[in-house]
């Protein structure tokens, strides 16, 4: 019995053969295709690129490959088995060593990444808070990547050295009461280090005493589907009131101007703020929940409607500073939305710009106050203007000072 | 129901049972039988898996090249690939869709539903679930979520597209973006449906283990799956209710002008009436789910995984009660940690602080059970089947995607890591990677008990080195994106300068994501193949000592002919010194093993012990034996 079926599996193994003749040289082009399709320069292959059927066939031919491949290694063990010998190919000691295979190449492929997408990662922190979160990444990140790495060399190097062998019986050790106490006990001394640690910068970051002398300056960021609007405190430093009922297409951010802090608070296209000075930011929504979120300061925080949240930060380097240092001129620090919030999530972003103390002042005196004269007559206010500065301008660029708000919309 | 009674009465010897006539419908579709409905639970789940995967490759697709356009993309889904290319809108409602259906309806009812309706009975030795018929609907509840929510595909305005937590008042308000429309009232009615599922599971799974388990099945001889499916049901039972009362609170505020979630909003210049609610109460609400919930996904497939890995080491699972311990350990503190989702939702930031707390002491019994993995496969005899494979992929998943929660739980790192890829890397390891190694493990390993043929071992090897050096090459490389500060769910990286340098890595990941769906076809093929051409299962195959192994190869409603069999002894006395075989099913009684009893087997039991004793003294073992 088991000789007739040697026979019809050698004619099958004989099929196997021809079939593998036919089937390599467009199996094997094809598969060089698919792996090469991501790195080798793009030869322009027009429609039969695009087309489904195309994949399709590869595919095909892909299981083909296999489908004979696996077919060829039964018949092996089947003409290993009607000879008498032991059974073909030990899978154990296969398995064992792939995971060893595994483990080495994934050691490298570790490092690989540690150094090659890890030298892609963000500049170091910007912000004063900001280097203790990186303090605190880098502490968790060598005790991560230890007990990463120990624990998948014994993991795999268990699984090699302990493969199945017939002359062997398992251990049998069903527990170990004192080990057991050691692997609760060091995690939990070693978290209870990074808990504190965590907690203690987490306070130093939400909990601030504030210093009379030494204000932070506010700004308000106002986030709507899909743009950012900012607003400067203006000479008296604070932020007014804003009640969404107010909002109109000439007040879209609703503010209330029958508060004396409103009527001097002004608009800016991007965010300017003075290197070492704390910054408090006031952060609200119009419409849905979006995320505030400067990456490179390590600021993050939501904004959400009907709810004003607030985070407190120092900028310790300039953009300037920053072009040097991470030799790119065209460095801008940033801020976006990273909180899922419609269509349009991909692409809401502003400039931030740190600088000099000096250029900041000049900068903000350039800069112009959200009330105008269509407001002043909707809030019942004087026309006249009713702070000195920028008095004799106020009407002629009252339309241009709408514009980039309008335009930042259509974006 | 009433023939679970006849059967403990009469002798099952004679195979026509006669009371009771199986017809098409009620064998197949409207089952009663615990094992049909595992098996309904998993080809259901699967076919969804199927699907969510497809989903992830579309917008894989998009992320790789989002300046390019695919015409059978158009060909496919119309308007919302014009030209070829995914439309935004779109995109996140594939996102939202991947999410919903991987966590809920593969992870959660395909995993436990499957496993805990096939091995509650048969490892605890009972003759079906406590209540077939609750049973039953929960599957057909299950089904019916399924069909709703993948029938928002067909409407006009497309899915629910506010991400899988469907965040108010993005959700809310229908103008906030298409998905927010009808696909969003779907989505609610499908979570509806899906809770009911879940939550007749739960209780049926719970009464089960605590009432029918068979004579001297006590709960420290259950076998770990059972432990862990257990506790998920407990969980599940809890945790899930609440987030009906979110979900109900939703449909108030989108349909009958309620504010819960809504306060203070205005759509462009149209001001919404709404007052007084605050969308962070749905944060609460859902994560008070949702966090418990990634333990209802990751405990069973930690469960399944003990017991292969035991099994396949040929040695009991080291520390068991610890593994016991340390499962109730998560499944409380999985309670008290939700508020990690909102460090940075401008949650009181005082509570940030507790809940990092609560989070870290978590990362312990996690700690305790991988250490306990290692210890099992240590000084084992490993074979290496493909369940085996599978649990040993498990237990790396676990490690590497655990290992980054300690940076996410930490409320600090979290300000520049939240809403970013680390996140997401961190969770596809951890429970989704490591949970779909344990369901993959799960069917490899029952599969025998399931269909009674063997599933090919071979493409089960092919399957897992593809899927597991695939999923790696994935979700690796996903980190560093977040490091960077890459926001989760843009649609095109395109318009930020930074992001730009990520773009290759983009396309290596999807090259990657591609080969790891076609793998699954090899899965797909030897699973289908091998229910109708595979080889007929022995009886043990694996040489396992639970229960139901004992069971006939052949199903017969009940289980078990005649008598239900009774346990003497815990589930894991594999490779016993002093016992031929490496492996004593728990059906043994301690007096046909003397050779290899210990003190310890008797739990204090005087008589027992002075028996063993005596046979001892009249049986003296040779030394050095070797």
């Amino acid at each position: 019995m088991s000789l007739r079926k040697f026979i019809t599996n050698k004619t099958t193994a004989a099929l196997a053969v021809l079939l593998t003749v036919f089937a390599n040289t467009s199996a094997f082009a094809q598969e060089a295709s698919v792996a090469g399709a991501a790195a080798a320069p793009k030869v322009d292959m027009g429609e039969v690129y695009k087309s489904v059927i195309f994949y399709i066939l590869i595919f095909l031919a892909v299981c083909l490959f296999i489908a004979i491949i696996g077919k060829s290694i039964k018949v092996y063990e089947l003409s290993r088995e009607a000879q008498g010998k032991p059974v073909g190919i030990n899978w154990n000691r296969v398995h064992a060593s792939l995971f060893a295979l595994f483990l080495v190449l994934g050691l490298y492929g570790v490092y690989w990444e540690y150094t090659v997408h890890g030298s892609m990662l963000l500049p170091a922190a910007a912000s004063e808070h900001g280097k203790k979160i990186d303090e605190m990444f880098n502490l968790t990140l060598i005790i991560t990547t230890i007990v990463f790495i120990a624990t998948h060399i014994l993991l795999f190097g268990f699984s090699y050295i302990y493969r199945y062998s017939a002359k062997r019986k398992a251990y049998y050790y069903p527990h170990n009461n004192t080990i057991e106490k050691i692997w609760t006990i060091v995690p939990a001394l070693v978290l209870t280090v990074l808990v504190l640690m965590g907690f203690l910068t987490w306070r130093s970051i939400f909990f601030k005493t504030e210093d009379p002398n030494h204000k932070p300056l506010q700004i308000e960021v106002t986030s709507e589907q899909f743009k950012w609007s900012i607003r400067y405190p203006g000479a008296d430093g604070i932020v007014g009131d804003k009640n969404y009922k107010l909002t109109t297409a000439t007040n879209q951010l609703g503010i209330d101007f029958k508060d004396i802090h409103s009527r001097d608070d002004e608009m800016a296209d991007e965010m300017v703020i003075p290197v070492g000075k704390p910054v408090k930011l006031i952060l609200t929504s119009k419409d849905v929940i979006h995320s505030f979120y400067m990456p490179h300061f390590r600021v993050q925080l939501n904004t959400v409607p009907g709810m004003k949240t607030f985070f407190e930060f120092t900028p310790t380097k300039t953009t300037a500073q920053m072009q040097q240092e991470t030799n790119d001129p065209n460095f801008k620090f940033l801020f976006l939305c990273a909180k899922i919030c419609g269509s349009g999530h991909y692409n809401m972003q502003k400039v931030v710009r740190v600088v000099s103390d000096a250029e900041y002042k000049t900068w903000i005196a350039e800069q112009k106050t959200y009330l105008n004269d269509d407001l002043r007559k909707q809030f019942n206010l004087p026309v006249a203007p009713a702070a000195p500065k920028a008095a004799s301008d106020s009407t002629a660029k009252d339309s241009a000072a709408v514009k980039p708000n309008q335009m930042a919309l259509n974006k | 129901m009433s023939t679970i009674a006849l059967h403990d009465e009469h002798n099952h010897d004679h195979a026509d049972h006669g009371h009771h006539k199986e017809t098409l419908i009620s064998k197949y579709i409207f089952s009663m039988d615990h094992k049909m409905i595992a098996k309904q639970f998993l080809i259901t789940g699967i076919i969804m898996a199927v699907i969510a995967m497809g989903l992830s490759i579309l917008f894989r697709i998009q992320l790789a090249w989002p300046d390019q356009s695919f015409p059978f993309l158009e060909t496919f889904l119309g308007k919302w690939a014009e030209g070829g290319r995914i439309k935004s809108d779109f995109y996140l409602a594939l996102v939202t869709i991947h999410g919903t259906i991987m966590v809920f309806f593969v992870l959660t009812a395909g995993l436990s539903g499957t496993f805990s309706n096939l091995l509650i009975p048969l490892q605890i030795g009972a003759r079906d679930m406590a209540s077939p018929f609750l049973n039953m609907l929960s599957y057909w509840f299950f089904f019916m979520a399924c069909v709703i929510m993948m029938s928002s595909f067909f409407i006009q305005t497309g899915p629910a597209s506010g991400g899988w937590t469907v965040y108010p008042p993005l959700s809310v308000v229908a103008k906030a973006m298409p998905g927010s429309g009808m696909g969003m009232t779907l989505w609610l009615i499908s979570m509806v449906l899906f809770v009911a599922s879940s939550l007749m599971g739960g209780i049926n799974y719970v009464s089960t283990i605590l009432n029918m388990r068979t004579k001297g099945m006590d709960l420290w001889k259950m076998p770990l799956p059972i432990w862990a499916f257990f506790l998920t049901a407990i969980l599940g039972i809890l945790s899930f209710p609440v987030l009906v009362a979110g979900v109900v609170l939703m449909v108030f505020d989108r349909s009958f002008g309620t504010s819960f979630y809504l306060s203070d909003i205005v759509m462009g210049t149209d001001i919404l009436p709404n007052e007084g609610g605050s969308p962070i109460l749905w944060q609460h609400l859902f994560w008070f789910l949702g966090h418990p919930e990634v333990y209802i996904v990751i405990m069973p497939a930690l469960g399944i995984s003990s017991e292969v890995i035991s099994v396949n080491s040929r040695k009991p699972i080291f520390g068991y009660h610890a593994m016991v311990y340390s499962l109730i350990g998560i499944t409380v503190l999985s309670f008290i940690v939700w508020g990690h989702h909102m460090f940075v939702t401008g949650m009181n930031p005082l509570l940030g602080g507790v809940f990092m707390i609560t989070t870290l002491i978590i990362a312990v019994p996690s700690a305790v059970k991988t250490f306990n993995y290692l210890a099992t496969l240590w000084r084992g005899n490993i074979r290496f089947t493909p369940a085996m494979l599978f649990a040993i992929g498990l237990v790396s998943f676990f490690i590497s995607g655990g290992l980054t929660g300690i940076f996410l739980g930490n409320a600090s790192l979290d300000i520049n890591l939240h809403d970013t890829y680390f996140v997401v890397a961190h969770f596809h390891l951890v429970m989704g990677s490591a949970a779909i190694f344990g369901m993959l493990a799960g069917v490899y390993h029952w599969f025998p008990r399931m269909f009674g043929r063997m599933m090919n071992a071979k493409l089960g090897y092919l399957h897992f080195w593809l899927t597991f050096i695939a999923a790696y090459l994935v979700f690796f490389p996903l980190h560093f994106l977040g490091l960077d500060g890459v926001p989760r769910r843009y649609y095109a990286f395109t318009e930020f300068e930074f992001m730009k340098k990520w773009l290759t890595v983009n396309i290596f990941v999807t090259w990657a994501a591609i080969m790891a769906a076609l793998a699954q076809v090899a899965f797909l093929f030897n699973f289908f193949y091998s229910i109708f051409k595979g080889k007929v299962a022995p009886q043990n195959p694996w040489e396992a000592n639970t229960l139901e192994w004992t069971a006939p190869v052949k199903h017969i409603h009940g289980n078990w002919p005649g008598e239900i069999p009774t346990v003497y002894r815990w589930p894991y006395d594999y490779s016993k010194p002093g016992h031929d075989a490496d492996f004593i099913p728990q059906t043994v009684p301690f007096s046909q093993t003397m050779s290899s009893n210990l003190p310890h087997d008797f739990e204090g039991n005087a008589e027992a012990e002075k028996i063993q004793q005596d046979w001892e003294l009249a049986n003296p073992v040779e030394e050095n034996k070797g």
